[in-house]
């Protein structure tokens, strides 16, 4: 029997998945030992056609990065579901929608105004493409624009995930490993600790034992000296850490980063964004609704882009949705 | 609006107080709205934003929250937490287009069944002229096919 196959596809990502799986370095040679790679446009050259004549589960394994925002995206990853025996969603983007996910706080239109009008790099032109054109006689179209960003398993089935953006070589490396081992976690597994990122954090120790309480809210570049020897949440800055999946080994924490929770929640959480509001709300310090109000505006201008900045296709609301806003006059009896 | 629009309201209140209230204004036979489906927890500090979001989600077009008044809760600061996480889950709904007013949170001892009254009343009065909140499992964001969605037991090579 040969080699197992396994491909890499990219979806709505930025590449760094891509660059995560290169990060392997010496490692990766160890991989490309086990395995035949058959499919991975960003670094070889496989057309989609040889995807299109392998037989049904011909690939052990196929690693998915990027959300879901285009019908192609949406095509080739329900192609690579059925060519794949495992699918593994890899990174935050194709596990929780990730970055990309934040477009569902505005419409399709929206998006495209800000991209081909108004934002600020666009061309003098004002060209918009056209999502068909027919040139001497052939006809090419452009894939779909969806009005909302999707995560992997939103579309298709996954069998697996490996979070973080991206995803750090240990936590990949384990991955590999453990599908090559063939000893294999149960369905829906999350590749990464099942733990919270503080038992792992090295500044765990330095945590108050009577209980967190802050009075202030800052966000990092706000704060003009930050301590590394002390836990960042203790300094006002807003750290996800204590709701986040470990597993990451703590590196925005060294950098003197607060996390922002791309490992996403931990089991049996069903919408992250929720909890980390929940966390960080009950050890701000202060029991007037004035002062709670300032300490919040001030450290957290934008809710939704700190608590969901990974996860917002799959939290529970998943888009933002407009609703009319009319002066309604309250009677009182 | 054709058909009269009777709001579905969820009230999330705490077992010491507002949930009393809630009692007692049963027993002194008040009437108020009967739009408020009301669910008990012991204390306004459970309420996890998610309970909120998931009404919403599921097509409550409001949700009102009843809690201890501020030094009276029964496990001494539960209101405050649930007070702040109020403060920014508003926020939050507000961002994800909803009315910020159809979430609200009241101070509801155990004797003030008439105050349980004239909020919900009002409350409701309140989100009637806001009119019905989409239900978010029937929007149709986009024609994706879930079909095919489904958990499947994958076949795993050994070798």
């Amino acid at each position: 029997m040969g080699k197992p196959k396994i491909g890499m596809y990219w979806c709505a990502s930025c590449g760094g998945c891509e660059e995560a799986v290169v990060d392997l370095a010496e490692d990766l040679l160890m991989v490309t030992d086990k395995v035949d790679i058959v499919f991975w446009p960003v670094a070889m050259d496989f057309k989609l056609s040889d995807v299109e004549a392998m037989e049904d589960g011909e690939m052990l394994a196929v690693f998915i990065n990027g959300a879901i925002e285009l019908s192609e995206q949406e095509e080739i990853a329900k192609l690579l579901r059925r060519k794949a025996q495992l699918v593994i969603a890899f990174g935050s983007c194709a596990h929780m929608g990730g970055l990309p996910g934040l477009a569902n706080m505005q419409s399709k239109e929206k998006i495209f105004d800000y991209y081909f009008h108004s934002g600020p790099i666009v061309d003098d032109t004002g060209v918009q493409p056209d999502p068909e054109i027919t040139k001497n006689e052939h006809g090419f179209a452009l894939p779909e624009f969806y009005s909302s960003v999707r995560a992997l398993d939103q579309v298709i089935n996954v069998d697996y995930y490996v979070p973080g953006c991206a995803p750090t070589p240990n936590i990949v490396l384990d991955a590999i490993t453990t599908l090559l081992s063939g000893n294999l976690p149960p369905s829906g597994a999350i590749m990464a600790s099942d733990r919270a990122l503080c038992y792992e954090c090295p500044l765990n120790e330095t945590k108050p034992d009577e209980g967190m309480k802050i009075k202030e809210l800052r966000r990092s570049h706000e704060v003009e000296h930050i301590d590394s020897e002390i836990c960042l949440l203790t300094q006002g800055m807003v750290c996800l850490g204590p709701v986040t999946r470990g597993g990451c080994g703590s590196l925005c924490i060294k950098g003197n980063m607060p996390c922002t929770g791309c490992f996403g929640p931990m089991d049996g959480v069903k919408d992250f964004g929720a909890t980390a509001l929940s966390y960080i709300a009950s050890i701000i310090d202060s029991e007037n609704p004035e002062e709670i109000e300032k300490i919040i505006d001030k450290g957290i201008p934008d809710p939704i882009g700190t608590f969901y900045m990974y996860s917002l296709p799959k939290s529970m609301l998943f888009k933002k949705l407009q609703e009319k806003k009319e002066v309604v006059e309250i009677k009182t009896e | 609006m054709e058909e009269k629009f009777n709001p579905k309201i969820i009230g999330i209140f705490c077992n010491w107080c507002t949930y009393l209230a809630a009692d007692l204004a049963g027993i002194s036979r008040m009437q108020y709205a009967a739009n408020l489906r009301i669910s008990r927890v012991m204390c306004s500090g459970r309420v996890h934003p998610e309970f909120v979001l998931w009404a919403f989600k599921k097509g409550a077009d409001g949700v009102l929250l009843g809690g201890c008044h501020p030094g009276d809760c029964h496990y001494i600061e539960g209101n405050y937490k649930a007070l702040r996480r109020y403060i920014l889950l508003k926020k939050v709904i507000g961002q994800f287009g909803i009315d910020e007013r159809r979430l609200r949170l009241e101070w509801i001892s155990g004797s003030e069944a008439d105050k349980l009254r004239r909020v919900t009343n009002e409350f409701t009065e309140t989100i009637k002229s806001l009119g019905p909140l989409p239900n978010r499992d029937d929007i149709e964001v986009d024609a994706f096919d879930e079909s095919e969605l489904k958990i499947v037991e994958p076949e795993y090579v050994t070798s």
